[in-house]
């Protein structure tokens, strides 16, 4: 769970139509108006003939309004979720190849137990790493895993959803 | 009954009510070519693809209705794209039509294959590649809407020629139903409450009038709301016309509106900078708070509360932070103000007012907007007086970019909409002559004059055929100072005189190339000569380029230069 403030990382989810080239209008809005992209998830829901994008970008309040509204104004984009005002759940997966030798093994396993990860491939040589968990979690395993030796990363970048209300 | 897509191409068109298409044709879109005969639609054969898309705009900016056109692929498509940028920056609704290599060939750099719906992405208001001849129809329909309704905009719809020259069962659908597309037209009533209030209280307002006044049609509403709350107006460039400049007296002479202000911003006049700087609360209207406009931000409209009324949520609090934001169609929200004053009028406004536009008139008379007419030479201001004074006023102005379009801005007094045609946000040289053939084409019987420099003539210079061969009797009024005129202007100013590149000494003899043309070519070189050249351009019914060999190093003034306050102006 996280709020945003000024100047921070801000999360956007976007509903949009499924159409060849969407994703080039999403993100030539971005390089074209120079807003920035920390990442960029994109896949289909469960409304055939609609996707859902989330995005992490920064800038101050009045940049993240614009954002918004140009979103809002690309006419495949459905609608946008803006995550300012709201509490969410957001996650992310990795996937982390480690060098594993005699004297590494048993603390990387001890470390994938801790974070709940998961060894999804097993090699003489390495270990590669399934791990799933917001931001500060990807960060904490990697900066453990780093120092055992990392081989190779690759993220999914953020999904994002509104927390339900309690009441 | 199955219609090819050459020809579902034409029945939608018909639905649209489509009069003329501006285009030149090519391998891609022969087979619309091979139909176009059978149909009852005008095709104005340009001569460079750059020239069609200007005309569209200018057809479109002249009348209010879509432009259309159509050019084929590669060379032609991205021909068109300075003319789609042009018309995205000043929403301007045209539809272009872009043939394109058959299906199968896309993406494989195939002769004359552009990727032009990646191109002109970021340029237009939405743009298709039609993929299949059955969605054709629903694809030119969806086109035609996005490109007047709202925010309108250009829409570029690509066709590959396996998709043309496929069959369809040919059904226009009734309605448009775009998921992601509603745009906001009706302000919203407590804005409206809002506004009021803060303009109750306001003791020195500036209504600052953008072209979303004239695409809405909202002149006369904004005129009775400027009548009923006692402001003065300005306008953009863009804005120009929305808002009567003269006022006809009781024995028919005219003056100057006193509540009109003039052009704001880098050119524009020193009361209109002036009050805006010392207003209260500036009422922005159908404008966007270009930098040309503002100036510094931060010293813009520094003591003014703001009220923002735009069809586009994007163009609110862009560059400037407004109080009371009012997303709505210009015209609907000045029908609501002009309602709420109506029922409810202020008090002793003309006493209220009254310190506020003696302020206003003593800038007039501080600083008017003055050049020195000399004996011998033409100062290309005394031009544009002449065209306002021997057209009444009643011509439709276009212009090319720089000097020439401030002067005109400054010196023809527009006083009604879709008057002056001009690439605002672009800038585009060039556009001047095409657009004007556009709007003649649009009103033959009417008086339209492109206002010209010797420089940005040079750049559709060809589509002067156009005019000829189609009888469209345009009038070009080259104010030649053998200059890049505006250029050179800020290379005095900021770069030490130093006239790099934008000396044209080297030029053609416009008299004669007017005459190889086809058309008549006039000059005047002396003050004297200015009004029966003009006279004698008026009263031939064919396409004139009247040569006005003007004051070499003549400037526009009022200038505020870039990144400066539009307080801190250059006055001559």
């Amino acid at each position: 769970m996280e709020k945003h403030s000024n100047g921070q990382k801000h999360t956007i989810g976007v509903l949009v139509e499924n159409r060849p080239g969407v994703l080039s209008r999403v993100a030539g809005l971005f390089s074209g108006r120079g807003f920035n992209i920390e990442s960029l998830t994109v896949a289909e829901t469960n409304e055939p003939g609609m996707s859902r994008m989330t995005l992490v970008t920064s800038g101050d309040q009045q940049v993240l309004e614009q954002i918004v509204k140009q979103l809002n104004k690309l006419i495949n984009v459905i609608k946008v979720i803006d995550f300012r005002e709201t509490e969410f759940v957001n996650r992310e997966m990795a996937l982390v190849k480690v060098r594993a030798d005699q004297q590494t093994r048993a603390e990387i396993l001890r470390i994938v137990d801790i974070f709940r990860a998961k060894v999804v491939d097993v090699s003489p040589l390495f270990y590669t790493i399934e791990v799933t968990g917001d931001e500060g979690k990807i960060a904490a395993i990697l900066e453990l895993l780093g120092q055992l030796g990392i081989m190779e990363v690759a993220r999914t970048g953020k999904a994002a959803m509104a927390r339900s209300k309690k009441h | 009954m199955k219609l090819k897509g050459s020809q579902i191409f034409f029945e939608c068109l018909k639905k649209e009510g489509v009069e003329v298409i501006f285009g030149f044709p090519g391998g891609a879109v022969i087979d619309i070519y091979n139909e176009m005969p059978k149909y009852d639609i005008r095709h104005v054969l340009v001569r460079h693809e750059q020239g069609a898309a200007h005309m569209a705009d200018g057809y479109a900016r002249a009348t209010g209705r879509v432009g259309v056109c159509l050019v084929t692929s590669g060379p032609g498509a991205t021909n068109t794209v300075t003319g789609i940028a042009t018309a995205y920056m000043d929403s301007v609704p045209i539809v272009f039509f872009t043939g394109q290599v058959p299906t199968p060939l896309i993406g494989n750099d195939a002769f004359q294959e552009v990727d032009i719906v990646g191109i002109s992405r970021p340029c237009t208001k939405h743009n298709y590649l039609v993929k299949d001849v059955n969605d054709l129809a629903t694809v030119i329909k969806e086109a035609f809407f996005l490109a007047r309704s709202g925010r309108p905009g250009p829409v570029l719809v690509d066709l590959p020629k396996d998709v043309v020259a496929a069959e369809a069962e040919f059904r226009y659908p009734k309605k448009v139903e775009i998921k992601g597309y509603r745009p906001t037209l009706d302000a919203h009533v407590g804005q409206i409450k809002r506004a009021h209030q803060l303009i109750e209280k306001s003791k020195r307002p500036v209504i600052y009038a953008g072209g979303g006044v004239i695409i809405s049609g909202a002149s006369e509403e904004l005129t009775r709301f400027a009548q009923l709350i006692q402001a003065p107006v300005t306008a953009t460039l863009m804005g120009l016309g929305c808002f009567p400049a003269m006022l006809e007296g009781p024995t028919g002479e005219k003056d100057l509106n006193p509540q009109w202000l003039g052009m704001l911003g880098m050119h524009g006049t020193f009361r209109a900078n002036m009050a805006v700087s010392h207003a209260d609360l500036l009422i922005a209207i159908g404008a966007r708070f270009d930098d040309r406009v503002t100036g510094k931000i931060s010293g813009f409209a520094p003591k003014a509360k703001i009220i923002h009324i735009d069809v586009d949520p994007t163009s609110i609090s862009k560059n400037v932070v407004v109080d009371i934001p009012i997303v709505g169609d210009c015209k609907n929200a000045l029908q609501k103000l002009v309602h709420m004053f109506e029922k409810d009028p202020l008090e002793n406004i003309d006493e209220s007012r009254a310190a506020w536009f003696e302020q206003i008139h003593e800038w007039r008379q501080t600083y008017p907007l003055v050049y020195k007419q000399e004996r011998d030479i033409i100062k290309p201001q005394f031009v544009v007086e002449k065209l306002y004074e021997l057209s009444n006023g009643n011509a439709i102005i276009t212009t090319e970019v720089g000097q020439n379009q401030m002067w005109t801005a400054q010196y023809y007094h527009f006083n009604h909409p879709r008057t002056l045609l001009t690439s605002g946000g672009l800038g585009t040289m060039g556009y001047g002559l095409p657009a004007a053939i556009g709007a003649q084409v649009a009103f033959p019987d009417r008086l339209v004059i492109d206002v010209a420099g010797d420089g940005s003539i040079q750049m559709n210079i060809q589509e002067l055929i156009t005019a000829v061969c189609n009888g469209l009797p345009v009038k070009v009024a080259i104010l030649n100072n053998k200059y890049l005129g505006m250029v050179r202007q800020w290379q005095e100013l900021f770069y030490a005189k130093n006239y790099c590149a934008t000396c044209l000494d080297a030029a053609p003899d416009f008299v004669k190339l007017a005459e190889s043309y086809g058309a008549v070519g006039l000059r005047a070189s002396t003050p004297e000569e200015v009004e029966p050249v003009i006279r004698e351009a008026f009263s031939i019914k064919k396409p004139v380029i009247m040569d006005f060999l003007v004051a070499q190093e003549e400037g526009v003034y009022p200038m505020v230069p870039a990144g400066k306050n539009i307080s801190e102006m250059l006055l001559v």
